[in-house]
């Protein structure tokens, strides 16, 4: 398969998760989402690489790391195409796919300036009213983020 | 079941309870004298300057018998010494049994109810949500009409960024009513607005100029145009005047058309109006400090 070739670009990992289909501008906000730069595991990701879907795609391997569903599915806002595959002693066992849930807390900044949210320590909610384009409704100052404007935290 | 709840948003309240809280603003009204809330203690919360909406709400409370506590200056407070919303909403709510409270910035009212311990009541947060503006809206619309079914409401002015207007919207998509929106182009109803009323469907029309639908107006709802809001000023020279409203504009509209506007009026309905007996903005002032008694006493249980 075409994706073997680009995937080999990455050193294999023997137990852990792959996470491909990343947009290759959002890496670093998948990497920030989860956590990877606070955690001791052994990562590797891959950057600008050729995709037919997405033109160019990141890809990060994190060894001995299994995600919870609740946790993936944070990747959707900016990786909404991202795929996992749970490795174990080398050989996929597993596929995933991630699915943005219907309410978003904490990672998103609500764009509007004058939202409380900006202005005292207070984790942010939204409803997602729409999905493609994206948009989320605060559910402090009720304003709608659109995709455009949506800033991670 | 309007009973310790907050309210924040109009949306917090179902249609039955709007109703009620209309039914109650009557009985007050006909009986001003009932101090039902003898013992009971209310913060007056106001982080911003209003002078209409927070001497409204005092004068409500006051009127049902109860005490008011509370600031209307925020520089006389701890907020100044860098005190967050979320201190000044836990300690005030240990000692009064009710906060209502207006805030310059939007979401307060909601992340407030979420820290305290009793009821808030939204005076207005930002350019957010001003709940109880739209229930005397709704009461004073009910009172001239005698209805809210099937009515014919006529907006004029900055329908773009009037928090009024959206939420009357929304709390009137329960009767059948036909909308006129009168507005210039920069300042026109928001899409998102103009979706929901599709979704429900409910009729609407668009138009530029007042006169196209002062003939069919049961309600005309007057609003401020402001310059600021304008990124072209002559544009603003040129429509200006467009959404002024005199007194002899009114002859062709029907015996029982009101004119309501939520006030302060800067200009956009001529004093000429005044002594006609469609106009009703002062009356509708009126009318709010009897919806806010109702919400405070539903709210505190005082009227089942």
């Amino acid at each position: 398969m075409e994706n073997n070739d680009k995937e080999l670009k990455v050193s294999a990992i023997k137990e852990g998760t792959v996470i491909d289909h990343i947009p290759a501008q959002n890496l670093f906000k998948v990497i920030s989402i989860l956590g990877l730069e606070k955690i001791p595991n052994a990562i590797t990701f891959g950057t600008n690489l050729e995709s037919k879907k997405l033109g160019r795609k990141s890809i990060i391997k994190v060894a001995d790391r299994f995600f919870e569903d609740d946790d993936i599915n944070k990747i959707a806002l900016v990786a909404p195409e991202a795929k996992l595959n749970i490795i174990k002693d080398y050989k996929v066992v597993e596929k995933r796919i991630v699915s943005l849930p219907d309410e978003i807390t904490g990672y998103v900044r609500c764009f509007n300036p004058k939202c409380i949210t900006n202005h005292e320590d207070i984790t942010p909610r939204f409803s997602v009213v729409g999905r493609a384009p994206l948009e989320l409704k605060c559910h402090y100052c009720e304003k709608v983020t659109s995709e455009e404007h949506m800033e991670i935290k | 079941m309007i009973k310790n709840k907050s309210l924040v948003s109009i949306n917090d309240f179902s249609k039955d309870e709007m109703l009620r809280i209309l039914d109650l603003a009557a009985d007050f009204e006909a009986n001003p004298d009932q101090p039902l809330l003898t013992g009971k203690i209310i913060a007056s919360l106001f982080f911003e300057p209003s002078t209409r909406t927070r001497l409204s709400f005092e004068t409500a409370m006051n009127r049902l018998g109860a005490r008011v506590i509370g600031f209307s200056d925020v520089n006389a407070t701890s907020t100044t010494k860098g005190e967050t919303l979320k201190d000044t909403i836990k300690m005030v709510s240990n000692y009064a049994d009710l906060i209502v409270m207006r805030h310059p910035l939007e979401g307060a009212a909601r992340y407030a109810s979420e820290q305290s311990s009793v009821p808030i009541v939204n005076a207005g947060d930002g350019a957010n949500q001003h709940p109880s503006q739209t229930l005397l809206d709704m009461y004073s619309i009910r009172k001239t009409q005698g209805t809210l079914q099937n009515l014919n409401i006529a907006m004029v002015g900055d329908l773009k960024y009037g928090r009024t207007v959206h939420s009357l919207i929304m709390a009137m998509s329960y009767f059948n009513p036909t909308f006129y929106f009168v507005a210039p182009d920069e300042l026109r109803m928001p899409q998102e607005y103009k979706n929901f009323l599709d979704d429900k469907g409910i009729k609407y029309e668009e138009h530029h100029d007042m006169a196209d639908i002062l003939h069919i107006a049961d309600i005309l709802y007057m609003t401020r145009v402001q310059k600021e809001r304008f990124s072209d000023l002559l544009e603003y020279e040129r429509v200006k005047n467009t959404y002024v409203l005199h007194n002899d504009m009114l002859s062709v509209s029907k015996d029982n058309m009101r004119i309501l506007h939520p006030l302060p009026r800067v200009g956009e309905i001529s004093t000429d109006v005044d002594q006609n007996p469609k106009a009703y903005f002062f009356e509708q002032a009126r009318n709010g400090m009897f919806t806010r008694m109702a919400i405070i006493a539903a709210i505190l249980g005082a009227k089942e």
